[in-house]
Parts: C-alpha cells; structure tokens; sequence
C-alpha cells in the first residue's frame, strides 16, 4: 500500500524533515531532532502537523443516543462547544478507538480518531449511525506548550472548541491536545494548511515531528491506540475508569467493564522509570519482571527528556501494580532496575 | 555531511582507522545524524571475539535501538567508556571522542572489503 501525505508533506520535505511512514501515511519524525523539539513544547511552543487523524462527522436527532452506546463516556454531559475523551468498546471490552468527540450543535457530534483506525472506526460506527467522513478534505495542526496563548488566544477554557477564522481562514479550535501542555487543536480544509502551518511558524512555533509527539505524550501517560491500549486491553486494564460512565445506561462492554470493575482485572497498565544512572531506554515488547518472574510486557518506553531518565508503560499483573514497586526491565537479556511510578510522570508547571 | 579521507567505511555506516594491526571503529557523521539524539550505547566486553559483519555494540537513540556491526575481525582491546557517561560524544564529534571500540585484528586483508571515502560519500549520496 503506498503512502498517504497530508497536504503539508511538501513543507514538511523543504524543512529538512525525516519522513517516516505512520498510520498508513508518510509523516515527519523530526525536523531538528527529537530533544530540541520536545524542549521547545515544554518551555515555549511547538506546531504538530495531525492531519493524518480522522475526522467524522455525526449527526440528527438519534446521533446522542447512538453515539452514548457506542462510548464509554457520558456524550449526554457535553455541551454545545465541549469536548470529550471517550473510548470505543467491542463486546468484550476492548478498545477499538480512543477518541476526542465535539459537540459542534446541538444534534452533531464531531470524532476525531487516529488516522491507523479510520477505516475500521468508519465501518463500526456506520452500522449504527450515518457517518460523514470528513478525513479526507480536512487537515490539523496542534499548536501546543506554554506560549501556544501568545500566538492564538480564542478565549477557549480548556476541554472546549469553537468555530471561528484563524488569519483569515475558518477553522474549528479547540484547545485540546496530546502533549501534557496547553494548546490547541486546529482544523482545517485542506487547501488553507500550508498558509496557517506558515503563520504560525512565523510566529515563533518550533515545528515537531512524530518522535517528539510521542516523548511529550508518555511523559505525560497518554495511551497510544495501538501500543498501550489496543482492541485485547479494556479501559479498566488501562486505568481509564474515569472516561468511563458506568451509570449512564447501557454500552458496547459495559458488561464486561463492569465485572473488572467490581471484581477486579487481572492487569494493570502501569507507568515506570528507569532508576540506575545510565541505562538503555525501556522499549515496546520489553519483559517486565518483579524479583526474577515475568510480571507484564512494555507497551511503550523512551528515553525521557525531562526527567532525563527511561521511562514507559506496560501491563503487569494487578497484585505487582501498586506505585512504588519495584521491578525490573529485561533489556537483551540483562536486567535493569525501575519503580512502578504514580502517572503522569509529567504534569505542567511541575 | 563529513567523510574523513583518512577512514574506512563499511555499508552499514561504521568507520575504521587502521592504527597497525588495530581497528578504531565508530559510527560515520551520515549515521549519527540519522540517528540523532544518542541517548546509551552498549559497549562490547573487552576481550570478546568479534567477527567482521556481525552486530556487536547498540546505539540508542530516543526514538530506537540500532545495532553496530564490526566493520572486521578480532579481539576487542578497548572501549570507549566515556560513552557510558556521555553518549552524546557519538553525536557531537563521531570521528574523535565518540570512537565506540577498538580491534586487535586478525585479518588484516579483510580491510580491503571495505569502502573507500569516496565510494561511502556515493553510497550516502553525499
């Protein structure tokens, strides 16, 4: 299957960007490098190209109903201009999709999925509901870090979206985004990306690639759909209970949810950190290991920037979960030590 | 993209200085900015047995591990250990202080496998 490239693609190439395929699409991993990238979401403020993600639309006086058995989380308690991280259960509790839902009108709901599930994310929800797929004429970028308020400010409380003109262009901002700092997601027709990927830059936005997206989201234990929570793990296993309205009525998985819930599950998706002062970094499929015994598997690690330490996430057996376990991470065939350590790892202003 | 005259290089992007009958082996200034960011390096034991083409040390950088094969063949005499504290050094001087190991070798003539400046600058589209 080739490549898809976001209407960026080009700009992306002329600023020296190493592509990597992801998703299905051909998308920058770095521009300048990894750490610089990271740095300047922390301290000032970076500009993500997330085009590749989907966008639906869903919409009539059934889309509410539909939509809350179908997600985990209470689409009833969003309002007008609100936003929502909801999971998207099997019968069996596992995740199909995590994904972000707007409420853009009273009766219209708009999802933004990852771009590795559209297709799959498409067919599941079409069987309940008419779904207007927008993902193929709509771009995004994510303006996030501290100083993302000095380049656009919408007066939008966080957790909220808004229709409105970005230099010009019409543009829906929400101020939501998947690096543990303030920022804004902004979508976009696809012709008006590359004139307000350029503004922002002009502004000061450092532009970052995929690498540093993904050390900026496992400093801050956001779960990867793919990696750390996939259609064999549950919300619960994932410590996800509060996106999770149990009272709301019935769900695809509530059943099943429900019963771990009560009874408990028998893993837990824990965040670590690497304790001995030089170490390789923790890496997905790494052994977990409590006193010598396989515990769990890494789903996702890294080399943190921030903490300056091995950091990651993985599944480990409920009675090994506990914050302030010690274990070890089997690095080709070595062991290192780690701590089960309280997420997120990285909280702003920390 | 720099490419030492002095050097020789192997396919997979390692460089040797010939210093007698022993190897210097580091990674190519190409490949340190591929990889970027190095972040841990594992060293060989000194004394292992290396054969030429065979993986025997890892760089990590943020994002993945990449393995080093050893450009020939020979007993690991030395190892950077400054790498340990400092793998950066890969980064910041690859053809000086980010040196990874060095080779007492036993074939000599195996050298003449390996590519000349000019043809890695080709490989590397330099």
């Amino acid at each position: 299957m080739s490549l898809q490239q976001t209407p960026l693609h080009a700009a992306h190439v002329a600023l020296g960007a190493k592509m990597v395929p992801f998703g299905g699409w051909d998308m920058p991993v770095q521009y300048a490098g990894i750490l610089a990238e990271h740095l300047a979401v922390r301290q000032h403020v970076g500009l993500f190209d997330i085009s590749h993600m989907g966008e639906f639309l869903v919409a009539g006086p059934t889309a509410e109903t539909t939509l809350n058995r179908l997600f985990t989380n209470d689409v009833h308690k969003v309002a007008v201009g609100q936003a929502q991280y909801t999971l998207m259960c099997n019968a069996t509790g596992g995740i199909i999709d995590d994904l972000i839902l707007y409420r853009t009108a009273p009766n219209e709901f708009l999802l933004i999925v990852n771009a590795g599930n559209i297709a799959t994310d498409f067919a599941w929800i079409s069987q309940y509901i008419t779904v207007n797929n927008q993902s193929d004429q709509t771009a995004a970028l994510a303006l996030q870090g501290p100083h993302a308020r000095q380049i656009l400010d919408p007066g939008l409380a966080p957790f909220h979206v808004v229709r409105q003109a970005v230099f010009g262009k019409n543009c829906w901002v929400a101020r939501t985004g998947y690096t543990g700092e303030d920022g804004y997601e902004i979508l976009c027709d696809n012709a008006d990306a590359v004139f307000l990927w350029n503004e922002f830059l002009k502004r000061g936005a450092t532009p970052c690639g995929l690498g540093a997206r993904d050390t900026l989201r496992l400093e801050a234990c956001l779960p990867l759909h793919g990696h750390d929570i996939t259609g064999d793990t549950t919300p619960v296993e994932a410590g996800l209970n509060r996106f999770i309205a149990f009272d709301k009525g019935d769900f695809t998985g509530r059943d099943v949810l429900l019963q771990q819930r009560d009874h408990g599950a028998a893993r837990k998706l824990v965040a670590f950190q690497m304790t001995a002062a030089k170490c390789p970094p923790p890496r997905q499929h790494y052994p977990v290991l409590d006193a010598g015994r396989k515990i769990g598997e890494v789903t996702s690690g890294t080399q943190s920037p921030t903490l300056g330490c091995g950091i990651g996430l993985g599944y480990v057996e409920a009675g090994s979960a506990a914050v302030g376990t010690k274990i070890e991470i089997e690095v080709r065939g070595k062991l290192f030590p780690a701590i089960i350590a309280k997420k997120p790892l990285y909280k702003r202003g920390t | 993209m720099s490419v030492p005259k002095n050097l020789k290089y192997a396919k997979s992007h390692e460089w040797v200085r010939v210093e007698g009958d022993t190897a210097v082996v580091g990674i190519s200034d190409h490949a340190q900015r591929e990889l970027t960011d190095i972040v841990y390096v594992e060293l060989p034991p000194v004394g292992d047995r290396i054969e030429a083409s065979k993986e025997c040390a890892v760089v990590e950088s943020v994002k993945a591990a990449s393995d080093i094969y050893s450009p020939v063949t020979g007993d690991v005499v030395a190892v950077n250990e400054e790498l340990s504290r400092t793998p950066e050094l890969v980064n910041q001087d690859p053809y000086g202080k980010g040196w990874i190991f060095k080779v007492k070798m036993s074939d000599l003539p195996e050298l003449g496998e390996l590519m000349t400046p000019n043809d890695y600058a080709a490989h590397i589209g330099a």
